[in-house]
């Protein structure tokens, strides 16, 4: 009885615990960026895909658009993004080393090198701690692109291997599972493809890339800082009617409470469900301990006849529906807090929520202690019952 | 009503004390309980036999305070019953009287100890007297005092700490019995005890019960259908020369 309770606790406070987790990653991962510029689609599938590295980009954007922006007065900072590639799952993000510079997240941290530093070369990459660990890469070690999200095998960038020089600080947002490379290197692994495939017959070693023209001549979104955010609908502005090519810039924090309030949809749906099945649990628990209080009137008699008057009997009945309903709801807070622990690299793998684990936020302990003051409700129920039984029977049990 | 002139100095008169009185279950009319009169003196074990359904427990209820008659004279202990009120009379039920039943007499998930403290859970004058009955000012007093009434009842102090459950019919009795006893309660009542054990285990159930009223000078009620008992008590009723 007291596990049905404790599963039902489980799913209502991992349901709010997901929530909270996943808004609390996506503002994290965005706090210190003003504007997300990508080509021209919806707000949310640009933040989705520029941020999160969740979907593809549909359009890309011209290098002569970022320099536009980036050169403009109000900007501090710009960094580019060029997405498209993959390294075993991980997404490989081309850009400039103004990203380790710029990039700032939860409250104006930047990223932090655990070894090595920025990459120089062409063909020097630097890798998440994620992939770090996962992979069990070090500094000098030897990685392959691949051409795409997937891990096809065949389309692969093998001929132009790349060298880890630097592996970041665990942040817990997407960074982590990121491969970061150079733009230049983005265009000259592409050299000698067309399409999303290898031209046949063309193949232009390593050693040679460096005499082609490597500018950047596309990327997929840019991070923009201000230099005062009061300008940032001026910016903003300034992009939607760029002229070069249809633009977008959303405001982070806009965006996300555009999506929040798509997803809060799902929820509030998913956390009405949960608290449904605790709902049916505390039933449950109900219907349980009235059935058994016909076999129990035997013991009202007993501990009527040792002095219990109906109401000592009642409140017995209730406190032992409170007790079970707080066991329950404990069991519960330590499942999920286990579960969480189980969990939290699959998440973090999949849906690119960090778990901070055993870490119960205000709202779910608010929940917690909501369950535990309906189960105390509820218990009256059988309280009652056994006021009654036992106001009834007196010491002769009628059976 | 004037307690000096029922001679309650030191013991009184009668345990119990009953005229006219009559009782009806609410909503049920079928059912009549009437007694003209009934008189216990202190120290008396009675027995008491009647019919099924004749209103042997009725009675039982009525005397321990848990159904209240119609206005009448019901005192019990010298107390008046139908004068105090339902709170007052759970009190004094576990203050005064032990209870024992037919089966099933024990909590099951309390322990054969916590069982027999029950009564001096409810009661600080139980539980005053059972730690009198200890001798000691050990912190476990209680817990020895009930150990040492298990152990006149011939129950092995080992089994204390077993849940209630684990034992056999005849141990569980016993166990009831020590609970019923515990504290020094004036008047025990006990509805048919026995009639659940095989008739060596009665009689022996019996002889242990017997003993331990008249060492501690305990007045007894004692319910049952088997005549054969009725030899082994200071006083035989059957309900049907009691009713009216
Ligand atoms: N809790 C109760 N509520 C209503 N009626 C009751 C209750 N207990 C007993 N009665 C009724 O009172 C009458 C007397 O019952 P009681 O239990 O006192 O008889 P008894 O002499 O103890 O019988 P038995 O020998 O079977 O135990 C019966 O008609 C019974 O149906
Ligand atoms: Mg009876």
């Amino acid at each position: 009885m007291a596990i049905s309770i404790a599963l039902s606790v489980i799913l209502l406070l991992g349901v709010e615990q997901l929530r909270t987790q996943a808004r609390e990653n996506f503002s994290q991962s965005i706090s210190g960026t003003d504007l997300v510029v990508g080509a021209r689609t919806s707000p949310i599938q640009l933040m989705l895909y520029a941020v999160f590295r969740l979907g593809d980009a549909t359009h890309s954007i011209r290098w002569a658009s970022f320099q536009a922006i980036a050169q403009h007065p109000a900007v501090a900072w710009a960094i580019p993004i060029s997405l498209g590639d993959s390294h075993r799952g991980f997404a490989v993000v081309g850009t400039t080393p103004a990203y380790f510079k710029y990039f700032r997240y939860a409250d104006g941290r930047s990223l932090a090198f655990s070894a090595g530093g920025p990459f120089g070369d062409i063909f020097d990459a630097v890798i998440g701690a994620d992939v770090a660990e996962q992979l069990g890469y070090h500094l000098g070690d030897h990685i392959i692109l691949n051409h795409g999200a997937k891990d096809i095998g065949l389309a692969q960038h093998a001929d132009k291997p790349f060298q880890v020089v630097g592996i970041l600080k665990r942040t817990g947002l997407p960074v982590d599972r990121s491969v970061h490379v150079g733009l230049e290197a983005i265009e000259a692994i592409h050299l000698d493809w067309q399409g999303g495939a290898p031209i046949a017959g063309l193949s232009i070693p390593a050693e040679y890339v460096r005499k082609f023209d490597l500018n950047p001549k596309e990327l997929t979104a840019v991070l923009i800082g201000l230099k005062s955010r009061v300008g940032v609908f001026q910016m903003q502005r300034f992009i939607n009617q760029y002229r070069g090519e249809p633009l977008l810039a959303v405001l982070p924090g806009v965006a996300l409470d555009e999506l929040w309030s798509v997803v809060g949809i799902v929820e509030n749906s998913l956390l009405i469900i949960s608290a449904l099945v605790v709902a049916v649990g505390l039933s449950g628990l109900v219907a349980v301990v009235l059935a058994g209080l016909g076999e129990r009137r035997r013991e009202l008699a007993i501990l009527r006849s040792v002095g219990a008057g109906p109401r000592v009997v009642f409140m017995l009945l209730a406190i032992e529906g409170l007790i079970i309903v707080v066991v329950g709801s404990l069991l519960g807070l330590l499942g999920l807090i286990a579960l969480s622990h189980f969990a939290a690299p699959f998440l973090q793998a999949h849906l690119g929520i960090s778990l901070t684990a055993g870490l119960i936020s205000a709202e779910a302990w608010q929940l917690l202690l909501l369950v535990m003051a309906t189960g105390f409700l509820v218990s009256l129920v059988p309280g009652y019952r056994a006021y009654r039984i036992s106001l009834a029977d007196g010491l002769t049990p009628r059976l | 009503m004037n307690r000096s002139g029922m001679g309650r100095s030191g013991v009184s008169e009668f345990v119990i004390d009953i005229e006219n009185l009559v009782f009806q279950w609410p909503g049920r009319n079928g059912f009549r309980l009437s007694i003209p009169q009934f008189k216990v003196k202190p120290g008396e074990r009675i027995f008491l036999q009647g019919a099924s359904g004749s209103g042997k427990s009725t009675l039982l209820g009525l005397l321990g305070g848990v159904l209240l008659p119609q206005p009448c004279r019901l005192r019990v202990l010298d107390t008046d019953m139908t004068a105090l009120t339902s709170s007052a009379r759970d009190r004094f039920r576990v203050d005064h009287v032990g209870f024992l039943f037919q089966q099933f007499n024990l909590v099951p998930y309390l322990s054969v100890r916590e069982n027999v403290l029950l009564p001096c859970r409810f009661s600080p004058r139980r539980r005053q007297r059972s730690l009198e009955a200890a001798g000691t000012n050990a912190a476990n007093a209680l817990e020895q005092s009930a150990d040492r009434l298990l152990a006149q009842l011939g129950l092995d102090a080992a089994l204390a700490r077993q849940p209630a459950t684990a034992l056999s019919v005849g141990q569980q009795q016993r166990v009831a019995a020590a609970r019923a006893l515990i504290g020094h309660p004036e008047l025990i009542i006990a509805d048919e005890p026995t009639s659940a054990l095989d008739s060596d285990r009665q009689a022996e159930f019996l002889d242990l019960l017997l003993e331990r009223c008249e060492n501690e000078n305990v007045t007894l009620i004692f319910v049952s259908h088997d005549e054969r008992l009725a030899q082994h008590f200071t006083r035989s009723i059957h309900l049907n020369e009691l009713r009216g």
